[in-house]
């Protein structure tokens, strides 16, 4: 994509446009809010190994974007760039883009430091991953890199984000413990507490679900869909049912590349391509 | 067809089930045999000093500076001597130790020379301690002139037990699950906070056992003291660490002549007399007590540490 077309596209993603390629509601309107990141024909490989196969697909400010697809197909692989995961480990590499807005970096350039692009956007694992250290020291955890260290300053954001989290309640009387005494899924939530407690302006989801029952998921989705007005979302999911009911935009990812991306009611109602409607079916995946 | 067939593919699980019964008792049998050789071997050897040392120890044996005659001799200096130049080998050891293996871990790149580096290390915790007796002897001793002194016995056995801080403290370090790691480095941490705040907490434990490895090897290393050339009889004690004038704390005593608690053993044991030989025993009573206290100790500090964050 040249930077022409990129321009014009980001352009027409803030403009109402007759969504006309979406077939069964042609005459509808409809207004994509300002696009936060863009991603442009980004490749990556670990090693020799190529798992992504310029990808491109934008991320709506202040929306839930899903990524869904078979195991394998790369989605973990394209939401891990957005914060330099794949910088921790020798012999990867990135080509093209993901436009970061309004700073307008490409945040997978060599040039731009992982620190930078990490101190920007959270990142909630697949696995609930807390530090073997107190509630409160792992909520207050990114205030801390950052430098914030005023004892009131740090106390009201913890609680801001443990509520924000929807686990204040729960463990308001103990944040001095262990948060290895927290159960599976509200470790979780302490996880995404910890990511939003620095006021991240985009937040990644990698199948935060996926270790906790079904209660424990519900509670999680609720809380996505709670913090969908606050802070732009990528999350990645296996569950199909999770994507439809929680996200505005899906991505559906198949070997490595972007199948097709739309609001979600259009993947889910009409996709354009066969493979998104076979996966959506379970016809295979 | 084939009753036949299906006859050979039978299996008859009952047999199955009964030889893996018989191989696991045999091994067994096998294990507690040899396990039970060791002890009791070790046992019989412990046993069999403390019979022979236990009652040669009082409060005269520890005061008493070495003495011609066998019933005075004591084992003050020795073990002053030890404990200072165990706290010279601790000061520099473990911090240089631990920042090596941090960096070898954390910081550098990995390239053919790191690679030489690591095989290196390792392969040097294997070498035998004369050969750093050696080396001190040259450097420290002839070359630097920094003479026979408790500063040259700590680096000397510093060096001895470097590799085996540094490996201790990769191991802990690589140990440390991949989660924790991405954790802290997705919250936007430097590679510094990473390492001082989420990394080394959790490598803490691992890293003090190895460096009670090493120490409990370095306190009863003998033969590359005796190579820098310890004196083997010291009636005086070095100058003290504390003193009650500013700034109370002294470090004369690094450049003191010394001795230490092997080397006392080894004296002792070379002389014809058998009351030097009891004394030599009780000697080693108490070297084995230092040593089992420096474990326990080991063991309380990192069962503190779990405990505080289970």
């Amino acid at each position: 994509m040249t930077v022409a077309e990129r321009i014009k596209m980001d352009a027409m993603t803030q403009i109402p446009v007759t969504d006309a390629t979406a077939g069964a509601a042609a005459s509808r309107t409809v207004i994509d809010p300002p696009v936060r990141a863009r991603v442009a024909d980004l490749s990556f490989y670990y090693g020799e190994k190529q798992a992504l196969y310029s990808v491109n697909f934008p991320v709506h400010d202040r929306k839930v974007t899903a990524m869904i697809g078979p195991s394998g197909c790369g989605k973990s692989t394209l939401l891990r760039a957005f914060n330099r995961m794949h910088d921790l480990y020798p012999g990867n590499r990135y080509e093209g883009e993901v436009i970061l807005y309004p700073e307008n970096i490409n945040i997978v350039s060599p040039q731009v430091d992982p620190m930078l692009v990490r101190l920007k956007i959270g990142m909630v694992f697949q696995k609930p991953n807390p530090f073997p250290k107190p509630i409160y020291d792992n909520v207050a955890a990114g205030l801390w890199v950052r430098g914030i260290r005023r004892k009131g300053v740090v106390d009201e954001r913890v609680e801001q984000a443990l509520t924000q989290a929807a686990l204040w309640d729960e463990v308001k009387d103990r944040l001095r413990t262990s948060a290895y005494g927290l159960s599976g899924g509200q470790q979780q939530r302490l996880c995404i507490a910890r990511a939003l407690a620095p006021d991240p302006e985009m937040l990644l989801l990698d199948e935060p679900t996926s270790a906790l029952d079904p209660i424990a998921t519900a509670r999680i989705e609720q809380l996505v869909t709670e913090l969908a007005p606050k802070v732009t979302i990528v999350i990645v999911t296996h569950n199909m049912q999770q994507a439809a009911r929680i996200s505005n935009y899906t991505a559906f990812m198949h070997l490595g590349q972007m199948a097709e991306f739309d609001r979600t009611e259009v993947i889910f109602t009409s996709p354009k391509e066969r493979r998104t409607q076979d996966y959506i079916t379970g016809r295979f995946g | 067809m084939s009753t036949d067939v299906a006859d050979a593919g039978r299996i008859d699980e009952q047999a199955l089930v009964a030889k893996a019964n018989r191989q696991d008792l045999r091994f067994a049998i096998v294990g507690f045999v040899v396990l039970l050789t060791a002890m009791i071997t070790l046992l019989a050897l412990v046993f069999d000093f403390m019979v022979d040392g236990v009652p040669r120890i009082s409060t005269d044996f520890l005061l008493n500076y070495p003495s011609r005659r066998p019933d005075q001799a004591g084992i003050l200096s020795a073990w002053v001597g030890t404990c200072l130049v165990m706290l010279t080998t601790a000061a520099l050891a473990v911090p240089i130790g631990v920042a090596a293996g941090i960096y070898l871990e954390e910081y550098a790149p990995k390239n053919w020379l790191t690679d030489i580096i690591e095989i290196n290390v390792t392969n040097l915790a294997g070498v035998p301690s004369i050969i750093y007796g050696l080396l001190a002897l040259g450097l420290f001793v002839q070359t630097l002139r920094l003479g026979q002194t408790i500063l040259v016995a700590g680096m000397t056995l510093a060096l001895l037990i470097l590799p085996i801080i540094i490996v201790a403290t990769r191991e802990a370090l690589r140990s440390i699950p991949l989660e924790i790691r991405e954790a802290a480095y997705g919250l936007g941490a430097d590679k510094w906070q990473v390492v001082s705040s989420y990394l080394l907490p959790s490598a803490r434990p691992g890293i003090l056992t190895g460096t009670i490895v090493g120490m409990s090897r370095a306190i009863g290393e003998t033969a590359p003291i005796i190579t820098i050339g310890a004196l083997t009889f010291i009636a005086f004690l070095p100058p003290p660490p504390i003193q009650p004038e500013f700034p109370f704390v002294n470090v004369d005593w690094l450049n003191s002549p010394f001795t230490v608690m092997p080397i006392q053993m080894f004296n002792w044991i070379s002389r014809p007399q058998a009351g030097f030989h009891v004394a030599a025993a009780a000697t080693g009573v108490i070297l084995l007590l230092m040593t089992l206290l420096m474990n326990g100790l080991a063991i309380y500090i990192r069962y503190r540490i779990r405990g505080g964050r289970k």
